[in-house]
């Protein structure tokens, strides 16, 4: 009888690990490939290795896109689309550094207004999409072209010089809390820690998967999905515009022509880290490795030496293998893709 | 068992953009009954259950719930009232799993409204499945289950609310016997449970088995409401279409030929099927009958070569035919109707004219590429005329015709591409009552001039009244085929629960 049990036992623990696979085989195959690459480059380079390298070539670069790519994570987990979120960034660092210029505002406001003002652009776009009733990909390319152009037009085309009158914004980026450990990267972690305990453990979180699994079963639900849709989409605006203070902090200004493809890039990662374009399924931790990938990958073309129209090709190279995988699994696995 | 009235709607009407839906409906449910709502595509139930569940808004007329009138502006506030529904196309979110989708919208949290509690929820859904006895793992994820399974969320999360109203559109449109009297012994323990439940569905067999009363509507308009126990399902059908309709009818006995036309030996696949051999001959229904999951369509889409094979050979009038894709089928005039029309079938934002010639492009194109618009709308238009389409023109979009006459157009592109062989998967599936009839005539028609048909059907008189030889399968063998004449429903069954090893089906 214990033995039978213990059997059935031994059987469902091994269908859990069956199914965990299953499920997470994604994300596994994401992280074996960035180990891969990251030991091809440090055997060609050993240099690549390199603490030097690491924290401040290749996690540094990953900062801005990473942010990005959390933010366009959600809205792609709904099935939508944000490419606004790149010149969004631009207009949230223009307007950012005016306004911290202008009013002498210390860093903790700025950093506050930045996001603010970034959440607000992505209300913008949920609003359009759900009171407009907009399909996403029209709404933010009109965004993205608006952005674009007020950008330019607030700046002046010029680009905003945070003055040393801001004590310490560049230290939001470049100081080191932990010693040896850019901040910049410690604000991503710390911002990819939060996204995922939204995605996986609130409400939010939960009708973002219902969202993208099924809108009509979820507004039949009683779930107001309109007003979900907003916050999801400012909440990806909130992001971005923690990356503009990034961004601004790096580059010690705002520079409003800076942030056009920024948005593919990161939709680019979100994808390659497993993230359904369907809609319905993604992960945080898979888009961050997903933005890893594409920063060793091209932190290490560079020093490989190939040449940048190259390292555009390899880069659509592995974007492609990475979507190609993703569909042979779910056809083995049997899921259906359209 | 009490007999308050729970629901009750009088005189409501409904009018769509030149559509009466709903003329002056009235209706009535009381605790711990089954109610039917039945009548032909388009005579106003699926109307009457969205005014219900709060998705439209009524015209006119009273709802009283409870004795007191009421107003059901949103889905929402129907939950609230206690009446909720379980749609007839799954209204689940696949990538959640059953715990989440039971509660979704009203997630246990923890203080503050923002975190879950997971564990809470899991609980919740422990205990709900429990009590409703269904043999569910709450922490599945709701897409990997299979459909049957699927509706029993659906039923859990309807019954989550803790209403008095269960509305169940068609609920056991994909279920096997099996999980159907699964489903029904559910349904019997909510009626003892003092609830009540709107039952809609197209098999009026389950009728007798299940409901209390039955309201028939025909074209929006109330008929009448008949006691289960004192009508017939002869009866209901006739005021359903307004006239009477033969049910066990059979075949003339037609002459078929000797010809073989399609011989399939030895086929079997990667999962389910298993060393099959038939012969079809010309002009011959071949009906092929099998419960859920018996591997009729897997059968046709391994023929057609929509999927792979792992043995077996297809010859054509004596010659072995290689069929590696779709293509290769219907180049030597093998065409298939998928059951599911709206995904395989059709294209649903174009006109009848496009749908009709779209297997047969290259003969209405001329070398340069350009289509031939006159030729295509004129056998179109013959199209329409001999398979008597119900439509202003050739130029109506497909999404704009009723099932039946989409069916009609499937039919229409097979005849244009000039196919031999046809394959209808399930041709009557969400077809109502009326024109099923001119299908099966059609169907009978076809195989006069010539044609030889294979006939997947689940409904079994739709089998015996169409096939000339009847095909069983079950778990992927061809159990039996039998002439029309030796077969009953009891001879099907028999055949069709055939299990290998004597084993009945487990779940």
């Amino acid at each position: 009888m214990s033995e039978a049990l213990s059997a059935a036992k031994k059987a469902e623990d091994g269908n859990k690990v069956a199914a965990f696979i299953r499920r997470e085989i994604g994300r596994v195959t994401a992280l074996a490939s960035l180990v891969v690459i990251f030991t091809f480059f440090t055997i060609m380079r050993p240099v690549f290795a390199s603490w030097a390298n690491v924290s401040g070539g290749i996690l540094m670069s990953t900062t801005v896109i990473g942010l990005m790519a959390i933010g366009v994570t959600f809205v792609i987990i709904t099935g939508g689309i944000d490419l606004s979120v790149g010149t969004s960034m631009a207009l949230v660092a223009v307007i950012t550094g005016k306004t911290v210029m202008a009013m002498h505002l210390n860093v903790w406001s700025g950093i506050l207004l930045g996001m603010l003002v970034g959440t607000i652009l992505g209300a913008i776009n949920g609003i359009l999409i759900t009171v407009l009733k907009l399909p996403p990909f029209i709404a933010t390319l009109a965004t993205m072209k608006g952005a674009q152009g007020l950008a330019l037009i607030i700046s002046d085309l010029k680009p905003i010089l945070f003055t040393t009158d801001v004590k310490g914004w560049d230290s939001i980026a470049q100081g080191n809390i932990i010693p040896n450990f850019p901040n910049a990267v410690l604000i991503l972690l710390v911002a990819a820690v939060v996204a995922s305990i939204i995605l996986n453990k609130t409400v939010l979180g939960r009708y973002t998967f219902a969202i993208g699994s099924n809108t009509e079963a979820t507004k039949l639900s009683g779930v107001k999905v309109n007003r979900w849709l907003v916050a999801i989409y400012a909440l990806c605006g909130l992001f971005v515009g923690l990356a503009a203070v990034v961004m601004t902090s790096r580059l010690g200004s705002a520079q409003p022509d800076l942030g056009l493809g920024y948005e593919l890039e990161a939709i680019a990662a979100v994808i390659i880290g497993g993230t359904s374009l369907l809609g319905g399924k993604g992960t945080i931790s898979g888009t961050i490795i997903g933005a890893l990938i594409m920063s060793v990958l091209i932190n290490g073309l560079r020093i490989l030496e190939l040449q940048q129209e190259w390292q555009y090709v390899v880069v659509g190279a592995v974007i492609l293998l990475a979507v190609y995988g993703d569909n042979v699994r779910r056809r083995r696995a049997g899921e259906t893709t359209h | 068992m009490s007999s308050a009235q729970l629901l009750s709607v009088s005189g409501v009407s409904k009018e769509f953009p030149g559509v009466k839906a709903l003329n002056n409906v009235s209706f009535d449910l009381n605790e711990g009954e089954v109610h039917a709502i039945v009548g032909e595509n388009g005579a106003g139930k699926s109307t009457l259950m969205k005014i219900l569940s709060g998705i439209y808004k009524k015209d006119s007329g009273d709802i009283t719930y409870k004795g007191s009138s009421v107003s059901i502006p949103n889905p929402f506030e129907a939950q609230k009232l206690g009446i909720s529904i379980i749609h007839q196309e799954l209204n689940l979110m696949p990538h959640l799993t059953v715990a989440e989708n039971i509660f979704i919208g009203r997630e246990d949290r923890f203080p503050g409204g923002v975190f879950l509690d997971n564990k809470k929820l899991v609980e919740a859904a422990v205990a709900l499945l429990a009590e409703l006895g269904l043999a569910l793992n709450p922490n599945d994820i709701v897409g990997e289950l299979t459909i049957a399974k699927q509706q029993m969320v659906e039923i859990a999360k309807a019954v989550s609310y803790r209403g008095s109203v269960i509305i169940m559109d068609e609920p056991t449109s994909s279920l096997t016997p099996a999980e159907t009297d699964a489903l029904f012994a559910i349904i019997r323990s909510l009626k003892a449970a003092g609830k009540g439940v709107v039952y809609i569905s197209h098999r009026l067999e389950e009728l007798e088995k299940i409901t209390d009363r039955i309201t028939v509507l025909r074209d929006g308009e109330y008929v009448q409401t008949l006691k289960t126990t004192e009508t017939s399902i002869p009866e209901v059908i006739s005021l359903m279409v307004g006239r009477k309709v033969a049910q066990d009818q059979r075949p003339e006995n037609r002459v078929i030929g000797t010809e073989i036309v399609l011989r399939v030996e030895g086929l079997s696949d990667q999962h389910l099927l298993k060393d099959i051999s038939f012969d079809l001959r010309k002009g011959e229904i071949l009906g092929f009958a099998g419960l859920m999951g018996a591997g009729r369509t897997e059968l046709a889409r391994a023929i057609m070569g929509a999927d792979p094979k792992t043995a077996g050979t297809i010859t054509l009038h004596g010659n072995e035919v290689k069929i590696k894709q779709p293509s290769d089928a219907v180049a030597v005039g093998i065409g298939y109707l998928s059951e599911d029309r709206k995904r395989f079938g059709l294209l649903l934002n174009q006109d009848i004219t496009f749908n009709v010639i779209l297997s047969s492009i290259p003969r209405f194109s001329n070398k340069f590429g350009f289509l031939k618009v006159k030729s295509a709308a004129g056998i179109a238009r013959d199209a329409i005329a001999q398979l008597r389409v119900r439509t202003p023109s050739e130029r109506q979009f497909l999404k704009n015709l009723s099932g039946g006459n989409q069916q009609k157009v499937v039919i229409a592109k097979w005849l244009t591409r000039d196919c031999e062989v046809l394959i209808f998967d399930e041709p009557t599936r969400g077809i109502d009552v009326g024109a099923k009839d001119e299908i099966y005539r059609l169907l009978t028609k076809l195989a006069e001039e010539g044609k030889s048909i294979i006939m997947i059907s689940s409904e079994l008189p739709e089998v015996l009244r169409l096939s000339d030889r009847i095909a069983v399968m079950c778990d992927g063998r061809l159990t039996g085929i039998i002439d029309n004449k030796d077969a009953d429903q009891n001879v099907i069954m028999e055949l069709a629960t055939k299990f290998s090893a004597g084993l009945t089906s487990v779940n």
